[in-house]
């Protein structure tokens, strides 16, 4: 069993209909995804490839069984998304919409907080776990499946870092994103304690940027909780303070999580923090390399 | 988004708190008529910019009389006002609020914000060390920081404004005003959908009132869509007229002072483009974010957007493709830059889906480009070629 989507999972899609959803639903197919069904509010009876749409997510639960749910509505809709997902009584909520006001975000947290729902993102890029399936917007063609966690803050940057690993022979367990925004779902903290728990997973690779204090949070975490080993890319070391670097959560504020401070701690906390994210394919290697218990190759 | 202090101190009067009688005006001529109508012994002539510490530099000037008033404007409209918070090269004035100077018994700061550390909920914070920037409080006296959060469904107990008064030490018929002035403040931060908005001074006059002095608000840019209202209070004339370009487009564009213009699909990509020219010795000159765009009109106009940058002497295109297909992506670039003239070196590397298509069409262009693959070799092909420029 894999972190967040396994061989168990029954994904129902919302906002199936749209132009985001309808193109990242058929990429989700081709990579093995066990769609069960969509939702659109006025849509409900028609069918998408052969997939029932249905008007609420709790028909979605209780026709077929969904229990994973992934959101591509726009930003106005998308508080309200989540929240019928979490009534319907979806335990996992994987959210990749852009641009959710903070205050209903703060409202839909606070919801969500000790239910045992856990939402992923918003503003994320989705999560993969190769050979079973994929919510969101991650390209296909990079993974392979294999024994490495990702979890990372931002989309293409951590493309970028998995493309890396996949060209070194270097599979992943599951990729995960959390999400730009400054007030995500799950943390760092949340998604190394599933790898952490995870026997599918060797060891995991962290990728974060400047803003706010998840990475900070997460060497506090690795150190005391953490006994896999964890390769690490902090983006943002050339960022000046007070400026919004595109992610609503990429700000320096008050001098508070500058790209220096998180390498610091995180390296304080025995994370292995590479300068480029060209190099950490290398370092996994390394890192792998060196526990006994531990093969690179076949990973299947 | 940030609005002026005079914008902001209308919202407070529309939000039931008390600021001093005044008005913004944008000639001297106007500010002396403003000092008429106020009619009080001594009023506050003060700059309008999108940044702080402006007594500092000049900014702000007491006169007693309506001409003295119209003197210290003349000098404050149209001044190049430089503070610790705008940078050497300063900013323009172009208004000055002209309002009622208070005595003042005591200064106390106030704010209520949106990024609190370890709770994930608005937060008021206090001091009754106003008048000073909160970051010197912070580092001065941390222990004299009240702190309390907010409910932000915007559902307020009396106590917690109790919590807040009494701690500041104020006295009794002050507090139940301070109180009141709390519980509007949480009102309109909800309500408006601010980030921050900061009361400092909130100024305990000697005729025994509280009165907000100065005021700094933001509003969180993903709540604009609802609110019109805060949307018209922008002003285009505090803005870097490229950032504002680039933000009509959808772009997500920073300005910096570097030397290697970029652009990358992502923003996590594009700080990690950023930090790799830096890296191999170059200056990044921005942050820029172009999403998922790639017709030849968009590529264009972010092309433009860097090519007005004069500090630029080369420019660094990171794409990695996913959904978006590096080879739409060349195409792009390749039909906007045969309509454009580029003074300076570009070095292209794509990455992911179709990359290879892409590549080929950048090659068998007419345009010259460097066309890279990896990540490490644009970078420093590129830091190079800036550094070749100079």
């Amino acid at each position: 069993m894999s972190i967040l989507l396994d061989e168990n999972s029954r994904v129902a899609i919302q906002g199936i209909s749209g132009r985001e959803g309808s193109f990242h639903t058929r990429e989700a197919l081709k990579f093995g995804t066990r769609v069960v069904a969509g939702v659109t509010p006025g849509k409900g009876g028609a069918d998408f490839e052969g997939i029932p749409v249905y008007d609420r997510v709790i028909d979605a639960v209780e026709k077929e069984g969904a229990n994973i749910a992934g959101i591509y509505v726009p930003a106005i809709f998308a508080p309200d998304a989540i929240l019928e997902a979490f009534d319907a009584g979806i335990n996992t909520i994987v959210c990749m919409t852009e641009g959710i006001p903070v205050l209903d975000m703060v409202k839909v947290k606070n919801m969500l907080v000790s239910s045992g729902c856990r939402l992923i993102g918003p503003n994320c890029p989705g999560i993969a776990t190769p050979g079973v399936g994929k919510i969101g917007f991650v390209p296909n063609f990079i993974h392979k499946e294999g024994r490495v966690g990702v979890v990372s803050r931002s989309g293409t940057l951590t493309y970028e870092v998995i493309d890396h690993l996949t060209a070194l022979g270097i599979g992943q367990s599951t990729s995960v994103g959390i999400g730009g925004d400054s007030i995500v779902g799950s943390t760092f903290v949340d998604i190394l304690e599933l790898f952490e728990n995870d026997p599918r997973t060797d060891m995991v690779v962290l990728v974060g940027e400047v803003g706010g204090t998840a990475e900070e949070d997460a060497a506090l975490f690795i150190k005391d909780r953490i006994k896999k080993p964890v390769v690490a890319f902090i983006a943002g070391r050339t960022v000046p303070p007070g400026r919004r670097m595109g992610h609503a959560g990429a700000i320096i504020a008050r001098g508070k999580g500058t790209a220096e401070g998180k390498i610091r701690i995180l390296r304080k906390a025995g994370v292995m923090v590479e300068e480029s994210p060209v190099n950490i394919g290398e370092a996994v290697i390394k890192v792998l390399g060196r526990s006994e218990n531990i093969k690179i190759e076949n990973e299947k | 988004m940030q609005i002026h202090e005079y914008q902001a101190k209308d919202i407070l009067r529309e939000y039931g708190i008390p600021v001093p009688r005044g008005r913004i005006a944008g000639t001297p001529a106007e500010a002396m008529e403003i000092a008429l109508e106020i009619g009080s012994d001594e009023v506050a002539v003060k700059g309008q910019i999108h940044a702080g510490g402006r007594c500092k530099g000049g900014g702000i000037k007491l006169a007693s009389t309506p001409w003295e008033a119209q003197d210290a404007a003349s000098k404050i409209i149209g001044m190049q006002l430089i503070t610790p918070q705008t940078g050497p090269e300063g900013k323009k004035v172009r208004r000055v609020l002209v309002e009622e100077a208070q005595k003042i018994k005591r200064e106390i700061y106030i704010a209520i914000i949106n990024r609190a550390q370890k709770r994930e909920q608005p937060v008021f914070v206090a001091s009754d060390e106003g008048g000073v920037a909160i970051e010197e409080i912070l580092s001065k006296s941390p222990e004299k920081v009240i702190r309390v959060y907010a409910n932000p469904d915007g559902s307020f107990s009396g106590f917690e404004g109790r919590k807040i008064a009494y701690g500041l030490g104020l006295e009794n018929p002050l507090v139940s005003e301070a109180s009141g002035i709390i519980k509007n403040l949480h009102r309109l931060f909800i309500e408006k959908d601010a980030s921050a908005v900061e009361i400092n001074p909130l100024a305990v006059t000697e005729g025994g009132e509280l009165l907000a002095l100065d005021a700094k608000m933001n509003f969180d840019d993903d709540a604009l869509f609802r609110h019109p209202e805060i949307r018209e209070l922008r002003d285009p004339g505090e803005e870097d007229h490229l950032e504002a370009e680039a933000r009509d487009i959808g772009v997500s564009y920073v300005r910096l002072d570097g030397n290697v213009g970029c652009m990358a699909n992502g923003a996590g990509l594009a700080m990690t483009t950023m930090d790799l020219i830096k890296l191999w010795g170059g200056r990044p000159a921005n942050f820029l974010d172009i999403g998922g765009r790639a017709s030849a009109e968009q590529i264009g106009k972010v092309f433009r957007i860097l090519n007005s940058d004069d500090k630029i002497k080369a420019i660094l295109v990171n794409i990695f493709g996913g959904i978006l297909r590096c080879d739409r992506v060349a195409a792009g670039i390749v039909e906007a830059l045969s309509n454009m003239d580029i003074k300076h070196p570009i070095v292209i590397r794509l990455k992911g889906t179709n990359a290879e298509e892409g590549r080929k069409i950048l090659r068998e262009s007419s345009l010259k480009f460097e066309v890279a693959e990896g990540l490490s070799e644009a970078a420093q092909r590129v830091a190079h070629m800036a550094r070749s420029q100079t």
